[in-house]
């Protein structure tokens, strides 16, 4: 750079030369900010749709739609509560089920298993994750039911059949089977984030627990599971929102069934099945208002607990960091 | 010593349970894997993929206007959701400051966590209601929504792994922010975008909520782009909740199809990922 003797027309030239390049520079910029203001946009426009397009039934319920018992189109009346009830409930029941078996896998991943198994078993718990919805679906018609009914909930009602919650006929489909079904669907991202939680607490918490004397599990029940918490918390917060907004799986074996029922054998209803079900088929605006609503609600509460989740994960696992 | 062998007992007992649980987590993917082959493999013959689905009741027929549907569903998809995600990662990667980029990365993780049938609703109002019929667009839109937050997030962290002596070294030789972006960092990160971007279309590759309402079926074969479309997610549930046994036995078909796709776009996505790091390190 130095040697070179620059003349006049020379250093013109070039400074053009670099002020268009710059330009380039400045035209890229401005396309991908372009294209990265689409996404929020976007998301923002989503919001905006589902509030137009929710107007009727807004107006004409109000709060109430959202503690209204009663769901008939043909009189126009329409209320929200089976759907919010069956929704949270078979979530839980999913989330009884995959929290203690995620976590209990996430534990012996991250602390037991030698890295090349633990690497193996969390790459076929993450295609587990990948399956289809609509395949978990099939599975469960043809096969989860009718065990459910022949064999599981006959037992159910025999041992446990004192309780309200498991009495009735057994049909097969109903809130417990959907919740058996959300439990399979949710355990991956329980398992896959709850592993990389535990992994990245330092290996001195471990050595110090050892070295006081604690057995394995001591130190890892009472030292290495509490630090990672936080992280364990998303992941499980993280799966409730995915099981609350899960929509084919749930839909073929809920049973459809718009009342609100104590026994978890009996069909009912989730918001992401009654949208399915019924929105090509809606007969009248408010029919279809209040459909759209229900999907208000359900993308409402996914959003808390997905924003909840990403801030506890971020909290523990910190931005990006995998390493052991 | 009473007290050491039940701690040494409960160790023993509590590690095993969390063996179990893995054990347990882990064998599904082979029972799912092996009652649809069990179930499927049969009825995955030439017909399967040549043949148009026949009427309720009927033996035989196939799904090639599913496959074709969902291949033409997904392309569209692609069109849409693979280019907004790599420009809008390389926005966020490269030329970002701090507010916008975490703005739109929180809403990228905003859309991610959307429910898909809410998704499928969207669709509905923007591009099904204007157009005033379903359509293969109102699923390629639906999808594209999907797979964006998944490619943009893939590459603006593809990008980031690049190590900035690459940029320098570039921006040193005299080449412009936009020479350096496309020829040194985006071929640097070349791998991990294509992974990103497969697994994106893997995922909704299965996805059926989305397309209830906005590509809806046809037991036909779709004219234009314009007409209901077939494709193989929704074929499943349409099959596996009608009352008919043949129809049964091409939903376990379809799904052994679908599944073998969607786990081989993994595992190609995770072998890309794994010759991309080798090649790097040596």
């Amino acid at each position: 750079m130095g040697t070179a003797v620059v003349t006049a027309p020379q250093q013109t030239r070039s400074r053009k030369l670099v002020k268009l390049l710059r330009d380039g520079d400045q035209i890229a910029h401005l396309v991908t900010f372009l294209f990265a203001a689409s996404v929020f946009l976007v998301t923002v426009f989503l919001v905006y749709e589902l509030w137009i397009h929710s107007g009727p039934s807004r107006t004409k319920f109000g709060f109430s739609f959202l503690t209204g018992k009663t769901w008939d189109p043909v009189a126009e009346q329409f209320g929200a509560l089976p759907f919010i009830y069956g929704t949270v409930l078979t979530s839980i029941i999913a989330l009884l089920i995959s929290v203690p078996l995620g976590v209990g896998a996430a534990i012996f991943l991250s602390e037991l298993a030698p890295p090349k198994v633990s690497n193996a078993c969390t790459f076929l718990v993450e295609l587990l994750a990948a399956v289809p919805s609509v395949i978990f679906g099939l599975l469960a018609i043809f096969t989860l039911v009718p065990i459910m009914r022949r064999y599981v909930e006959p037992f159910l009602k025999h041992t446990l059949g004192f309780l309200p919650q498991f009495q009735g006929p057994a049909y097969g489909v109903g809130y417990l089977s959907a919740g058996l079904i959300l439990s399979i669907m949710t355990f991956p991202f329980i398992i896959s984030i709850s592993r990389e939680a535990l992994l990245s607490v330092p290996r001195e918490q471990r050595e110090a627990a050892l070295a006081l004397g604690a057995t394995k599990w001591e130190s890892t029940w009472q030292v290495v599971v509490p630090y990672a918490r936080l992280g364990i918390l998303g992941s499980i917060f993280l799966a409730l929102a995915r099981a609350l907004g899960e929509t084919m799986a749930v839909t073929m074996v809920i049973g459809n069934d718009t009342g609100i029922h104590t026994s978890l054998l009996s069909p009912g209803y989730t918001i992401a099945a009654i949208i399915a079900n019924e929105f090509t088929e809606a007969t009248g605006d408010v029919h279809l208002s209040a459909l759209v609503e229900l999907g208000l609600v359900l993308f409402a509460l996914t959003m808390v607990l997905n924003a909840a989740a990403q801030l506890l994960i971020v909290a523990t696992t910190g931005k990006g960091s995998k390493q052991p | 010593m009473d007290r050491i062998a039940r701690r040494n007992a409960v160790n023993n007992v509590m590690l095993t349970v969390t063996g179990l649980c893995t054990i347990v987590t882990v064998s599904v993917l082979f029972l799912i894997l092996g009652y649809l082959i069990v179930n499927g493999w049969r009825s995955v013959d030439w017909n399967f993929f040549t043949k148009l689905p026949l009427a309720s009741g009927e033996t035989g027929g196939g799904m090639a206007n599913a496959i074709v549907g969902s291949g033409v569903v997904i392309l569209i998809a692609s069109a849409i959701g693979i280019p907004v995600g790599f420009m809008g990662g390389v926005y966020l990667a490269e030329f970002g400051g701090k507010t916008v980029p975490m703005i739109v990365r929180y809403t990228a993780d905003l859309l991610n966590g959307v429910p898909s049938i809410v998704i499928g609703i969207f669709a509905w109002t923007v591009v099904v209601v204007p157009m005033h019929h379903f359509s293969a667009w109102a699923g390629g839109f639906a999808l594209s929504l999907m797979m964006i937050p998944i490619g943009l997030r893939a590459t603006e962290q593809f990008l980031r792994g690049v190590p900035n002596s690459l940029r320098e070294g570039s921006l040193a030789l005299g080449a412009s922010k936009t020479r350096t972006i496309i020829s040194v960092i985006v071929p640097a990160a070349k791998q991990g975008i294509l992974t990103g971007m497969i697994l994106g279309v893997a995922r909704v590759a299965g996805e059926t909520a989305p397309l209830l309402f906005t590509s809806l079926n046809n037991q036909y074969w779709a004219k234009s782009l314009n007409e209901p479309t077939a494709a193989l997610p929704s074929m499943i549930y349409y099959r596996a909740i009608s009352p008919y046994e043949d129809w049964h036995r091409q939903a376990w078909a379809a799904g052994l199809v679908l599944l073998v796709l969607v786990l081989v776009a993994n595992i190609a996505s995770r072998w890309v990922l794994s010759r991309g790091t080798s090649a790097q390190r040596g």
